[in-house]
């Protein structure tokens, strides 16, 4: 508390508001991991740069056509070679933002919650949404979440059974389902 | 103004079904504004695949709803547990809690509560009188001017947002690109298809949205660390004193004029609105000291500007058909998924969404400050729910919902890609907002452009030349330029501060 008093003091200067905004920024940061460093920064603006250029090339051959008559490929062809451009500055001035965070061990369970999902888009069609989801819920609930044996089969269960009657039955919405 | 219209509006907003829908809509609204984590954008995503499936009138009434209700749900947080539900709250967290610690928790919600809801109010007052004015006045706007306002909104929206602008410009200028995916209607040609006949149809943005704030969220919240544990502060008397108000009328007042403004700007909304007014009452305070002490003027100020700026930011959905920040964004898709294209035309074609929803606001208003005074104590306990027992529900939600656009296996899979795009650039401080929003107006955009250079015959510096695209244009080069120069400038007088300086703002929206 003592320190954001200090930083708020109005002697600080006129621009409260630029002081608000980091002040915000920091509230916002205290759960989240490390910044990281300036690889991250130059990997993702040339990631950004690649984007860039594979669709000035995939644009340049739908063709560009002329202002009066515009092609298939003069928008994105702009819009592409914007992006590059932006990029090829971000990668000049963008080295030591701390923007970014680090992976660390706790990004390991984003990896297994995009895994579920998967799964699920898999198996929705052949076994119908229930098994799934449920499914689903439990490796959320036990294996991310850290919940009980006892709260997730009763979350899971009611999860299912509850949109069952939302979607089959207060909305008809057509669903694949195996009951 | 037709007092017709705006009258059989309230009758369409009063009808039972709608007043229900309202009523969900802004309790669904305040539980994710208490609830840290979702925001009003991710979760009108989320929910837009169930939204349409009900008549457009209620659907419209509920999503918005959601999102004038999270401004009123994140100030019970803000100031009981130190916690800002939603990104508007934030400061409120500075005073609030400061007032909760000195046992004036009541004072504080009740102060908070009283000026959210004239600030929602003055801005409603606002979007009724405003509205069809500037609706009848781009009534004569053609495709160039579309452009230009199209492109001014996408720029705004990347730089006055939060984080490092290029970043954000890229963000954007890619969500350009993805909306060029699929069969150009204009010669045909199948664009980034790969050959793939799902792809030639086109993204859908509704699809791409959940994808990029749905998914990502609940995949970046995931390595939240939940080490802190929140008790929360005893509320006492949560009405306020008469001294209380007056104390604060002032700020409330000119709370809701700032937010109220600057919610109409692209790029604007309740964030921006509730740091400006915030600032603004500290600058003009004979004791600027008291702030972040327990001023209730520095709870006032801002949540009258968050409501107000909610507010006003439907201006330019729905008289432009421009959406002003992400949440007006997903508001849009709603429409269009609805069949209802925003524009100036929907006030004369559609009175009764353009009046019923207006109108709901006024009800769904009193229906919050009514309710969020004595429900204080049940969105507390709220709190208690573990984030552990949501996040399965919320991703059964998501998939079951994106698949029931299309009945489509391949949209879930589109959608989760999105996610771990909308993840990747969380994590190295691209803002999936400017994206979403360049996406939904890169067809608006495209298309204008080209219709543009039809009408010139080729000859681009007529966008210059008709006086209000021009105008719009010269906007959109001052915003460009204006942070360049004095970064020059800045520069020049003080040659040792580095001009990259650290800002990660990009939870931020």
């Amino acid at each position: 508390m003592s320190e954001r008093d200090e930083r708020l003091t109005p002697a600080a200067g006129d621009d409260i508001l630029a002081q608000l905004e980091a002040e915000v920024a920091h509230e916002l940061e205290e759960h989240r991991p490390p910044p990281g460093g300036p690889a991250y920064q130059v990997i993702s603006s040339l990631v950004a740069l690649a984007v860039g250029v594979t669709g000035a090339v995939l644009a340049y051959g739908y063709g560009l056509g002329t202002l009066r008559r515009p092609g298939a490929g003069l928008w994105p062809f702009v819009v592409s070679m914007l992006i590059v451009v932006l990029s090829l500055l971000l990668l000049l001035i963008g080295r030591r933002l701390q923007d970014s965070e680090r992976f660390t061990r706790a990004s390991l369970l984003v990896l297994v919650g995009l895994a579920t999902f998967v799964g699920v888009a898999v198996l929705l069609p052949i076994i119908g949404f229930e098994i799934p989801s449920l499914l689903l819920c439990v490796v959320w609930l036990k294996f991310l979440g850290g919940e009980s044996w006892r709260s997730t089969a009763i979350v899971s269960l009611a999860t299912v059974v509850a949109f069952y009657l939302l979607f089959l039955y207060g909305l008809s919405i057509p669903l694949p389902h195996l009951f | 103004m037709n007092i017709d219209a705006f009258l059989s509006g309230f009758t369409s907003a009063t009808e039972p079904q709608n007043l229900l829908y309202c009523l969900i809509g802004v309790l669904i609204g305040m539980l994710i504004g208490v609830l840290p984590g979702l925001g009003p954008a991710a979760t009108m995503a989320i929910l837009l695949p169930i939204v349409v499936t009900v008549d457009p009138v209620s659907g419209i009434i509920m999503m918005a709803g959601i999102y004038y209700g999270a401004q009123y749900g994140g100030t019970i947080t803000s100031v009981l547990l130190q916690l800002p539900g939603e990104a508007s709250s934030v400061v409120t967290v500075f005073d609030g809690f400061a007032l909760a610690k000195q046992g004036k928790a009541g004072a504080a919600l009740g102060v908070a509560a009283i000026g959210s809801f004239v600030g929602a109010t003055i801005s409603i007052v606002g979007l009724t009188l405003l509205a069809p004015l500037v609706a009848s006045w781009a009534l004569d706007f053609g495709p160039p001017e579309y452009a230009a306002l199209a492109l001014l909104g996408v720029l705004l929206v990347a730089t006055i947002g939060s984080g490092n602008t290029v970043k954000a410009m890229i963000a954007a200028a890619t969500g350009l690109l993805f909306a060029t995916v699929g069969r150009d209607s204009f010669t045909n040609t199948g664009r980034f298809t790969f050959d793939s006949l799902e792809l030639a149809e086109g993204l859908d943005f509704v699809v791409v949205a959940m994808g990029l704030f749905g998914v990502a969220e609940i995949l970046y919240n995931l390595e939240e660390r939940h080490g802190k544990v929140h008790v929360p502060v005893k509320v006492g008397k949560v009405w306020p004193t008469r001294r209380d108000l007056r104390q604060s009328s002032g700020a409330i007042g000119r709370g809701s004029v700032i937010g109220f403004f600057l919610g109409v700007l692209p790029g604007g909304g309740a964030v921006m609105a509730s740091l400006a007014a915030y600032a603004t009452e500290k600058r003009i305070s004979k004791n600027p000291e008291r702030f972040g002490r327990g001023a209730l003027e520095g709870v006032a100020a801002p949540e009258s500007a968050n409501n107000a700026a909610a507010t006003s930011s439907f201006i330019p959905l729905l008289t432009l058909g421009i959406p002003a920040n992400a949440s007006m964004g997903m508001l849009f898709a709603a429409l269009l998924v609805l069949g209802v294209t925003p524009g100036p035309q929907l006030v004369e074609e559609n009175p009764e969404l353009f009046w019923g929803v207006i109108n709901s606001m006024y009800i769904g208003n009193l229906l919050l400050l009514l309710l969020s005074i004595p429900l204080v104590g049940i969105f507390i306990r709220v709190l208690r729910v573990r984030p552990a027992i949501l996040a399965p529900i919320i991703c059964v939600i998501t998939i079951i919902g994106v698949y029931t656009i299309n009945n489509s296996t391949f949209d879930i899979f589109v959608m989760i890609l999105f996610g771990i795009v909308g993840y990747l650039m969380k994590k190295t401080g691209f803002e999936p907002g400017p994206m979403v929003l360049a996406f939904v107006l890169g067809a608006i955009l495209e298309d204008s452009v080209r219709r543009s250079l039809l009408i010139f015959g080729g000859d681009p510096t007529q966008f210059f030349t008709r006086p209000i695209s021009g105008t719009i244009l010269a906007c959109f080069l001052l915003v460009v330029l204006l942070p360049v120069i004095q970064a020059v400038r800045h520069r020049r007088t003080a040659p040792t501060t580095t001009a990259d300086q650290p800002d990660r703002k990009d939870s931020l929206r």
